[in-house]
């Protein structure tokens, strides 16, 4: 089959493995947005700043401190995630009465700021991070690189647990209800400025964790979330906003269909994502797993 | 004679620049049933919003308990155990049934389990796995004031519970609210049906205009029907 399509195994799977790959990212940081999105209103577009932060936290940690990729698998997070809080109360909570613009120019406006500080600080090229578990199997027809398999799993599990949270416990049931009415579930006795805090810093702790994830695969670098974001918001478009589950099964597979393209037809590998979200706005403007409202 | 557990003096609202109410002054105490009568856009919602503090604007005095609560936020009022069961009753459609009864925190001891409120509500046990905005008008209606019986609080709010439904519903409805009355909860009930209400309450107050101009005891009613006809306007 393959000889038929002119195309090498090797190729193939390799291609749908950086697809699986890059689609993990994706769906790890869309659902985040969309946890945000549908509490706080606001589309976050500090989101790629958070993801890079995460990383930088990762890699300051292990330069300074020679805390280990593990340890800060779960330190990173916390830390932008804190941070992200800060946002919130700060700055964020004082703008949701007002249209969405000023929702999209504060948080682009943050991004700037954020990314420019780095790149200030930094520079703009970039530091690598070692590979926390180097090696690989050769699966026969394709070479796999374990910290890259590591990666699609732990993916997986995050947004797994993720949807678990939001749809099984009670916690993700205040989370629900206040995003339908969050004046109602405030009446019945829940703090739902604290609850709409927390949801900001699990969203931002959740870029972070993709960003150590990142961390050695990628350069750390102060732009590593510019051009992944606009991917995300295409994403996003497509599966629909504030679909949990969407946003999960849409980031994986456009990762995939990306991937695809890669190998039969490479010149469209960089827009497909661009072209399937303008068909897409076309036929269900909700998006695919969106509700209109 | 019981004391007062709702004391509200004085109290004037406003929706942004609409000024609503205009001074409501009236007081339950408890165990009592008392309802609210009037016309459309009397008030009468807007009196429950500002007793729950969910209003953007209200000053005057509201004391439950014989705490002020003007100045709380609508979360710390409804954990002195106040609870609203309002008029779009206010199901959320990503919840099933079970998690919307669920989901109002206990904040006081004394409230019903979920084992009582489902005998209460058989319907409700059998659909529990449903999404709560599947339910029927009455089924809805139900799971609304269902919901609020768990957390302990003893003064409920409920706005026109009956409000589209079908008489043998209403009558259920009735027979149920007599029953949270002999429990011991204390309640503020809007109606517009008057027949309904007048089988309930302990005493009927009649606003208009972001007022209220008259109370009527239950056992005067009779020879109040006139007079309440017109302030009804039926
Ligand atoms: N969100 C709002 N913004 C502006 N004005 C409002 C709002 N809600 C209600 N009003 C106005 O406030 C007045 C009182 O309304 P309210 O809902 O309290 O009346 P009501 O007595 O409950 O009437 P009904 O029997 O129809 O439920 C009405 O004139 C209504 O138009
Ligand atoms: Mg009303």
């Amino acid at each position: 089959m393959f000889e038929l399509l002119g195309i090498a195994p090797q190729a193939l799977f390799g291609q749908l493995l950086l697809g699986l790959i890059n689609g993990a990212f994706y769906a790890m940081l869309s659902l985040g947005l969309a946890v945000i999105f549908g509490m706080l209103n606001v589309i976050n577009f500090t989101h790629g700043a958070q993801y890079m932060m995460g990383a930088f936290a990762a890699w300051l940690l292990l330069g300074l401190l020679d805390v280990p990729f593990w340890a800060s698998l779960v330190i990173a997070p916390i830390i932008v995630g804190l941070f992200g809080i800060v946002l919130e109360k700060l700055m964020l909570k004082r703008i949701y009465h007002l249209d969405h613009l000023y929702g999209f120019l504060l948080t682009f406006g943050l991004a700037l700021v954020i990314e420019g500080l780095f790149q200030w600080k930094w520079g703009s090229s970039g530091a690598p991070y070692p590979n926390p578990i180097p090696g690989g199997y050769n699966l026969g027809f394709m070479f796999l690189p374990t910290y890259r398999g590591f990666v699609v799993v732990a993916a997986l599990v995050i947004c797994l647990a993720t949807w678990y949270g939001i749809e099984r416990t009670k916690l993700g049931a205040y989370l629900r209800a206040a995003t339908e009415n969050p004046t109602l579930v405030r009446a019945f006795g829940i703090n739902v400025p604290r609850l709409i805090t927390l949801t900001y810093g699990l969203g931002v702790a959740l870029a972070a964790l993709a960003g150590v994830l990142a961390a050695p695969i990628q350069q750390v670098s102060a732009l590593m979330g510019v051009n992944l974001v606009l991917v995300v918001f295409a994403v996003v478009v497509i599966g629909g906003m504030g679909s949990i589950m969407g946003s999960i099964v849409t980031g994986f597979g456009l990762g995939l269909v990306e991937g695809l393209t890669k190998v039969f037809y490479p010149p469209a590998s960089n827009t497909v994502i661009f072209v399937v979200m303008a068909l897409v706005l076309l036929i269900k403007p909700a998006g695919l797993f969106g509700q209109t409202k | 004679m019981a004391e007062t557990l709702l004391k509200v003096a004085g109290l004037q609202a406003w929706y942004g620049e609409s000024h609503i109410l205009h001074g409501v002054d009236f007081e339950i105490r408890r165990g009592e049933l008392v309802t609210l009568l009037g016309r459309n856009g009397a008030g009468k919602t807007t009196t429950l919003r500002s007793i729950m503090g969910i209003l953007g604007k209200r000053t005057g005095s509201i004391a439950f308990d014989g705490r002020e609560t003007i100045g709380m936020p609508s979360d710390h009022i409804a954990r002195l155990g106040i609870a609203y069961c309002p008029e779009e009753r206010g199901i959320f459609s990503s919840l099933n049934v079970d998690e919307n009864l669920r989901l109002p925190p206990v904040v006081k001891p004394g409230g019903l389990s979920i084992e009582e409120i489902y005998k209460l509500f058989p319907n409700l046990l059998e659909r529990r796995h449903s999404q709560g905005t599947k339910l029927s008008g009455g089924e809805q209606q139900m799971l609304a004031i269902g919901r609020i019986l768990r957390t302990g609080a003893t003064l409920l709010l409920l706005d026109e519970p009956t409000e589209g439904l079908a008489p043998v519903i209403v009558q259920r409805i009735g027979e149920i609210i007599r029953q949270l009355k002999s429990r011991g909860f204390t309640i503020l009930l809007v109606e517009q049906n008057f027949h309904f209400a007048a089988t309930v309450a302990d005493r009927h107050y009649v606003m208009e205009d972001g007022r209220v101009i008259d109370t009527i005891a239950s056992s005067d009613v009779q020879q109040s029907i006139g007079k309440l006809q017109t302030y009804l306007g039926v």
